[in-house]
């Protein structure tokens, strides 16, 4: 008897189910943190992405990749992980940004290749209001991908995604 | 360590290899130091967002260190935490600039913004290293080291222009970190082979870019002035100020108390 061979599809859409350990209304694939999936025979090959080089969650990321295309019933997965390209906010999916902004989190303005030193290239919007009247009041938040704000509007304080 | 990270190591010479791991070893010990200093502020910085931030900066440098120390094990089969929990301030490679006690918070901002362009600087022309692993951890990194510079960039020009009080703060400051920054500059030995073949950039040239990015922010925009006293290298990398056994030995306690604990 042989076990059925998982697709690469099947692979995708179990990799959608697994939530950012930080941010849990998106997933890994929502983040664009999976760059390749392959399957070879019974072998499955995940090559994810980290956001930050300092993220603590990473470790965290990867073990939660191997549960997942383990749940398929696949023995063999290998998790690698690669920095090129290096990680955007750019390829956070539009769904996920409507979510992260539902959730309280202003979405990352465009990062294209910044120089050094830029002003924002785009203004933050108050993801509860909607206002542009907003203040950032830290330029680091409680995690690295992430900074303070607070609305002038409707006086609400907020993160707001760093757009990387 | 990814199959073309092997690949890349074993192209290396001899020669290159070494004074690669020289490199390397340098630019991871420069982070781990700083953020340690960094970290000191803990609990202690001027508000809550600058405590929260500075805790971030450290964090981000301890990536980069991490990613310097991944390149290492590609090219010797050390581990990242034996090399940082297991060495002695006399085997650390760190500038003595890095090492100096954290100080107030004008001297605290000016180190890391002094820090901060030389690393992004360093990143940005690394992103063409002939290195492919080292090319890619200088693009990866270069994208969070902008965060740190502008937001220490700001700092030192809110502290110049601020009150008297953190003006002559942040004088002297300069004063008293002017003389160690050179240091940044100076390379390792086997350091010149490596920019011949293009894998690192020239220390000569980016000390004129950092000196043409940071004149006109302190002196032009900020007002301060730049003491007499000549920013000179001094002694190499394995000479390091009495700071340094101290800092370590605090940071290093915990994994050499528990040396085989597995989960921190």
């Amino acid at each position: 008897m042989t076990t059925l061979p998982v697709t690469p599809e099947q692979v995708w859409t179990a990799l959608a189910a697994v939530p950012d350990p930080e941010i849990p209304v998106v997933s890994v694939t929502d983040m664009g943190m999976v760059r390749d999936v392959t399957v070879d025979g019974g072998r499955v090959s995940v090559t994810f992405t980290p956001t930050f080089s300092g993220c603590p969650a990473l470790h965290v990321i990867r073990d939660s990749i191997g549960e997942a295309v383990r749940a398929l019933g696949v023995q063999d997965v290998e998790v690698r992980s690669t920095l090129t390209p290096p990680w955007t906010t750019d390829w956070i999916q539009e769904d996920a940004r409507e979510r992260l902004r539902q959730y309280g989190i202003a979405p990352p303005a465009p990062a294209g290749d910044s120089p050094l030193i830029t002003l924002d290239p785009e203004p933050t919007r108050c993801p509860r209001c909607g206002s542009l009247n907003v203040r950032m009041t830290g330029s680091f938040g409680p995690t690295l991908c992430k900074r303070l704000y607070v609305c002038d509007a409707c006086k609400e304080p907020f993160e707001g995604f760093k757009s990387v | 360590m990814t199959a073309t990270e092997q690949q890349a190591a074993e192209t290396l010479s001899e020669g290159l290899r070494a004074a690669l791991i020289e490199k390397l070893t340098a630019l991871a010990d420069d982070e781990i130091v700083l953020a340690h200093r960094d970290g000191e502020w803990t609990g202690h910085a001027p508000i809550l967002e600058e405590d929260i931030a500075l805790a971030n900066i450290a964090q981000d440098e301890l990536g980069h260190a991490g990613l310097y120390l991944e390149l290492r094990r590609a090219l010797d089969g050390s581990d990242a935490d034996r090399l940082a929990f297991f060495r002695d301030a006399s085997e650390y490679r760190c500038t003595r600039f890095v090492e100096l006690p954290k100080g107030d918070w004008a001297f605290t901002m000016l180190r890391q913004f002094l820090f901060d362009t030389y690393e992004a600087l360093w990143l940005e022309a690394a992103r063409s290293s002939t290195y492919a692993p080292l090319a890619e951890v200088a693009a990866k990194a270069l994208r969070e080291e902008k965060f740190h510079l502008q937001h220490t960039a700001l700092w030192v020009e809110r502290l110049a222009l601020g009150t008297e009080e953190s003006r002559r703060r942040t004088q002297t400051a300069l004063d008293e970190l002017w003389p160690y920054a050179a240091q940044l500059f100076q390379p390792v030995p086997g350091e010149a082979e490596l920019v011949t073949a293009r894998i690192v950039p020239d220390l000569e040239k980016l000390r004129g870019s950092w000196e043409s990015f940071v004149l006109p922010h302190l002196t032009g925009k900020c007002g301060l002035t730049l003491p007499d006293v000549p920013a000179d290298a001094g002694a190499g990398r394995d000479t390091h100020t009495e700071h340094l056994a101290p800092l370590l030995a605090e940071m290093q306690s915990v994994a050499r108390a528990v040396p085989n604990a597995e989960v921190w």
